[in-house]
């Protein structure tokens, strides 16, 4: 019985295992297929995976749906930028260091006021500590740059090994920082994978489904919540952190709550019933507005109508669309 | 009167004016959550169609020679587009989300939120559409020395009367009784063989109106730009949070302690004067999550 389970965690974990190899090799050697700017694109779409897969931990596995993500996407990236402004050294790795921890106290604060409630007021108070970081980045302009943001140049990365200026700078940039964001990635979905399957991750989807017999098993809710919590925002602010290299400058727009639910819709677009779907949802989503904003002046009507037909039509999201299919599929061939 | 009673009365009947606005947009806001429990995130985005809407129909009356008086007509108008609007919206888009989870209807709002936010700059264009004409077709009045436009007179009135309009219809008509009766209890409503549908559609078109009017009446003092909804929508957040979701009375003291708070602000604390009015929110919401009169 014992080496039944076992054997039946293995062959779950092995398939998913064997398809992500074959995509990691794939992107590994993405680069030398596509042109720079496929590579620009593809490392907006691992960000924006990042931040979505941090959302989805509260949304999708603790049925918490935050308005508010946007926030800690944001302080991750005004926290680099203050850092270049401040502290000087422009190096990823202290970027980190120093971003990371910051965007995991301000998680850990708001979120402790935040899941005292559920629902849709757990909804509305994020939303509403969102907006008063937005307007705080936006008055505060000696501090932040009010509406004009900051720049961020770009930053040396591996302590300072790889440094770009000069004529071929820009291209160097995108193709070592698109394997950085890469390697962070991968980490940050392993680390993603063993929380979820751990025994907090199985508290959480206890507490989603079931809030009061969670309470009688003697789980103490609120604070899985707040941990939860803490961890998505964490996330998220780690895309932020990734993204204002990238971007170059960083303004109020990312802390603003329309921001937000841009995030909301990436989860939903991949699916938020399930582990892979935030990550596809990033780069769908990333591929999705670059073009919608490329082809029509007209881009937000276009995603709007996607995101109403999306609700309507495929609730499931992407992921979840194509695994009902394959289902089917394989009970036809059975 | 003492200049300093002057600037005094000036302010407050300033406050007054955004007060008598983010009433009738918070208003609507409620009043679709407390009866379809559905938080409209295009809210926003109906109070600045009915801004445009208002101001293009002005236009196209003096284009076409309408006389001053008849002009001022195409405020209701405009205000009744937008419930039409919510005619159409309500049981094509929103009645397939009743029975499904939180997160859909949010997303179908924003989704809508996004289209309409583009159409308008679609049909409109980039530049502000002014309706000017009627401010300047009243006078200006005199407040101890200073300036002041009758109209912005007009704007609070249209507030006052709408609040009690509402009032009077939800709490004094057959139908506000049904309308209470639905935001209560919907399957019971059902059951006793109340037309669930037509008061629901009811309903948003009236939260639509409150909508389409709070921006019908405020586009000739400023005029109608894009993103003038996304702002308004969280503000209105602010108030009705404050107020209790879902409560008439729950706007209306809402607003007024959001308006106060803003022109002082912008007096006296102008970086924080946002930032502050959404701490007080998320304070509200801490201490009383139903906000001041909310029951929900």
């Amino acid at each position: 019985m014992k080496a039944d389970i076992v054997s039946l965690r293995d062959r779950s974990l092995l398939r998913p295992a064997a398809v992500l190899a074959a995509i990691l090799f794939v992107l590994i050697l993405l680069p030398s297929f596509v042109e720079t700017y496929q590579i620009q694109l593809v490392t907006y779409g691992l960000i924006a995976a990042i931040a979505a897969l941090g959302f989805n931990l509260l949304l999708g596995y603790t049925g918490l749906l935050s308005f508010g993500h946007s926030a800690y996407f944001g302080i991750g990236a005004y926290a680099v930028a203050l850092v270049v402004q401040h502290l000087g050294p422009h190096s990823m790795e202290f970027y980190l260091l120093v971003g990371i921890p910051v965007v995991a106290v301000m998680s850990a604060l708001l979120g402790y006021i935040c899941v005292r409630h559920t629902r849709i007021f757990f909804g509305i108070l994020t939303l509403a500590l969102s907006q008063v970081v937005y307007s705080l980045a936006l008055k505060l302009y000696w501090v932040t740059g009010g509406s004009d943001g900051l720049r961020v140049p770009r930053p040396t990365l591996v302590l300072g090994l790889l440094s770009f200026s000069g004529g071929h700078g820009f291209q160097q940039f995108i193709t070592s920082y698109y394997y950085y964001v890469l390697a962070i990635f991968v980490v940050a979905i392993i680390f993603m994978w063993v929380i979820v399957h751990s025994p907090f991750g199985k508290a959480l989807q206890a507490i989603r489904d079931n809030e009061i017999r969670a309470r009688f098993l003697g789980l103490r809710i609120r604070r899985f919540r707040w941990i939860s919590f803490l961890i998505s925002g964490t996330f998220t602010g780690l895309a932020g952190i990734l993204w204002v290299p990238l971007n170059g400058l960083t303004t109020p727009d990312v802390l603003y709550w329309t921001f937000s639910g841009e995030i909301v819709f990436t989860t939903l677009l991949g699916g938020f019933r399930n582990f892979t779907g935030p990550i596809v949802g990033g780069i769908a989503f990333t591929y999705l507005r670059t073009y919608a904003v490329a082809t029509t002046e007209y881009w937000q009507l276009l995603l709007g109508a996607v995101l109403v037909a999306l609700v309507l039509l495929l609730p499931t999201g992407i992921v979840g669309a194509l695994s009902k299919a394959g289902q089917r599929l394989s009970e036809r061939n059975r | 009167m003492g200049e300093a009673v002057a600037i005094l009365t000036v302010q407050i009947l300033n406050s007054l004016l955004y007060c008598s606005v983010l009433f009738l947009i918070a208003a609507g806001l409620s009043l679709i959550f407390g009866v379809m429990r559905i938080v409209n995130l295009a809210h926003g985005s109906l109070y600045a169609v009915g801004a445009y809407v208002t101001a293009w129909l002005v236009g196209r009356g003096i284009a076409l020679g309408v006389p001053l008086g008849w002009l001022f007509l195409l405020v209701p108008v405009g205000a009744l587009s937008v419930a039409l609007i919510g005619i159409v919206i309500e049981p094509l888009l929103l009645r397939p989300f009743y029975r499904r989870a939180e997160e859909y209807q949010l997303l179908v709002t924003f989704g809508l939120f996004q289209i309409l936010e583009d159409l308008m700059r679609l049909i409109w264009g980039g530049t502000p559409l002014s309706a000017d004409t009627l401010m300047d077709a009243l006078p200006i009045i005199r407040i101890g020395g200073l300036l002041y436009p009758a109209y912005n007179l007009v704007v609070i009135g249209t507030g006052a009367v709408a609040a009690v309009a509402l009032w009077a219809v939800i709490y004094h008509t057959k139908f506000g009784v049904l309308l209470r009766a639905t935001s209560q209890d919907r399957r019971m409503a059902s059951a006793l063989g109340l037309n669930v549908g037509l008061v629901y559609v009811l309903a948003f078109a009236i939260g639509c109106f409150m909508a389409g009017l709070g921006g019908a009446i405020v586009v000739p003092t400023q005029a109608a730009v894009l993103g003038m909804g996304v702002d308004a929508l969280v503000i209105a957040f602010v108030v009705v949070v404050i107020g209790g979701l879902g409560s008439l009375k729950g706007a209306l003291v809402g607003a007024v302690i959001v308006s106060i708070v803003r022109t002082a602000g912008i007096q006296f604390f102008p970086e924080l004067e946002l930032a502050a009015l959404y701490l007080i929110a998320a304070l509200v919401l801490l201490v009383r999550p139903t906000g001041l009169f909310g029951t929900a």
